[in-house]
C-alpha cells in the first residue's frame, strides 16, 4: 500500500480528510486547539454583517493557522440567489486564490435544516459558471449528487444526518450508491456525532468528512476533535486495507485438522 | 445624505468613496467585502466608488461556522 494517501480538490491536494467547522465554540482559543487537534487542513467560515458597534474585536482568522484553507460556506441562504451573492462577496474578502473552494449550501426551511436540492442545483451551475470551485451541501440522493456533478461541481457532500443531529450515517445504502458512481470526491458533511461515526463513513471509502458541532460541542472539544482526526485515519485505512467480506456463520480462523485426540 | 448600511440608515458626509466609508466607521478595509446595492465593490475600486443617497451598502466578515 502505497504511503501516499492525498486526495485533491478542485487542483488543491489535502492530506487531512477531516475538515472542520469554527462556528459554536465557546471561544477562539478553545477552537484552535480544536483545529490543531484535529489535524484539519481546511476549515469551513461563515460570512455575516460586520458589527459596527464591536470594532476591535478579535477577528476570527487571527485563529486561525495561516496554511490552512478557508472554505467560506452559505450557511443561512435559502434561495439560490442568496446563496450566490453570499460568496461573490466571500471571493472578495479571500485575497488572492484563483477558482476559490466554496461550500455551497442552501436550506430549505429552519426545523429540518435540510438542504433544497432545486436551489442548490441552480446555485452550483451560476457559480461554476463564475469560476468557483463548488462543494454542494446536499440530500443523500444519488440522482440529485449525479446532478451536482454533471452542473461542475468539485466534489459533491451529501448528510449523514441533519446539520447538528450528531445521528450519525442514517442511510448507507443510499451513501454506497452515491460513491459507487461519483467520479468526483464524496465528502459526508453533517451528521457526525462521536468518533466512530467517523470511521464508518470513511471506511465505507468517502473522501473526507465535514464536522462542526460534533467536535465543538463535546465537553472537551480538544479531546474529541483528536479522537475524529483518528477514527477517520483509522476508517481510511481499514478502507484501504479492503476488509473482509461479511458472512451469515462462521469460519475457523484456527486450522481444522490435527486437532489433539481426533 | 442618508445610506443604508448593515441595515441601519446612517447619516454619512456627502460625496463619500467606499474607502472613506471604511475610514469614518473605522474598519479595516482588508478585513471586509463591501457590497453596494447589490453588487459587490472590488477592494481596488474602494478608493473610486461614490456613495449616493439611498444607496444601500453591505459590509460583511468571516465568521464561525461549519
Amino acid at each position: 500500500m502505497s504511503s501516499d494517501d492525498a486526495f485533491t480538490l478542485g487542483g488543491r491536494t489535502f492530506h487531512s480528510r477531516l475538515v472542520v467547522g469554527t462556528g459554536k465554540y465557546r471561544d477562539f482559543p478553545t477552537m484552535q486547539k480544536a483545529i490543531l487537534a484535529s489535524g484539519a487542513e481546511m476549515v469551513t467560515v461563515a460570512i455575516r454583517r460586520l458589527d459596527l458597534q464591536a470594532q476591535g474585536e478579535a477577528s476570527l482568522l487571527h485563529w486561525i493557522p495561516k496554511e490552512l484553507t478557508l472554505l467560506p460556506n452559505t450557511a443561512g441562504c435559502y434561495t439560490a440567489d442568496e446563496a450566490v451573492r453570499t460568496l461573490r462577496l466571500a471571493r472578495e474578502l479571500q485575497i488572492g486564490g484563483e477558482r476559490p473552494l466554496v461550500k455551497l449550501e442552501v436550506l430549505a426551511d429552519q426545523k429540518t435544516l435540510l438542504p433544497d436540492g432545486e436551489e442548490t442545483l441552480r446555485a452550483a451551475k451560476q457559480l461554476v459558471a463564475e469560476g468557483f470551485t463548488v462543494l454542494p451541501y446536499c440530500s443523500d440522493d444519488p440522482v440529485l449528487c449525479r446532478k451536482l456533478e454533471e452542473a461542475g461541481c468539485a466534489a459533491v457532500m451529501p448528510l449523514g444526518a441533519p446539520i447538528g443531529s450528531g445521528l450519525g450515517l442514517r442511510n448507507p445504502y443510499s451513501l454506497q450508491m452515491i460513491l459507487d458512481q461519483a467520479k468526483v470526491p464524496v465528502i459526508v458533511d453533517a451528521g457526525v456525532g462521536t468518533a466512530s461515526d467517523c470511521a464508518v463513513c470513511m471506511e465505507m471509502g468517502v473522501a473526507g468528512l465535514l464536522v462542526n458541532t460534533a467536535i465543538s460541542g463535546a465537553q472537551d472539544p480538544v479531546a474529541m476533535a483528536t479522537a475524529m482526526k483518528l477514527a477517520t485515519e483509522a476508517g481510511r485505512l481499514a478502507f484501504r486495507a479492503g476488509r473482509i467480506p461479511r458472512k451469515l456463520y462462521g469460519s475457523a480462523s484456527s486450522p481444522v485438522t490435527g486437532i489433539v485426540g481426533k | 445624505m442618508r445610506a443604508t448600511v448593515n441595515g441601519d440608515s446612517l447619516e454619512l458626509p456627502d460625496g463619500l468613496s467606499v474607502a472613506d466609508l471604511l475610514r469614518h466607521l473605522g474598519v479595516r478595509a482588508e478585513r471586509v467585502a463591501v457590497e453596494r446595492n447589490g453588487a459587490v465593490v472590488k477592494r481596488a475600486r474602494h478608493p473610486e466608488e461614490r456613495i449616493a443617497a439611498g444607496d444601500v451598502l453591505e459590509i460583511v466578515t468571516f465568521v464561525g461556522g461549519g
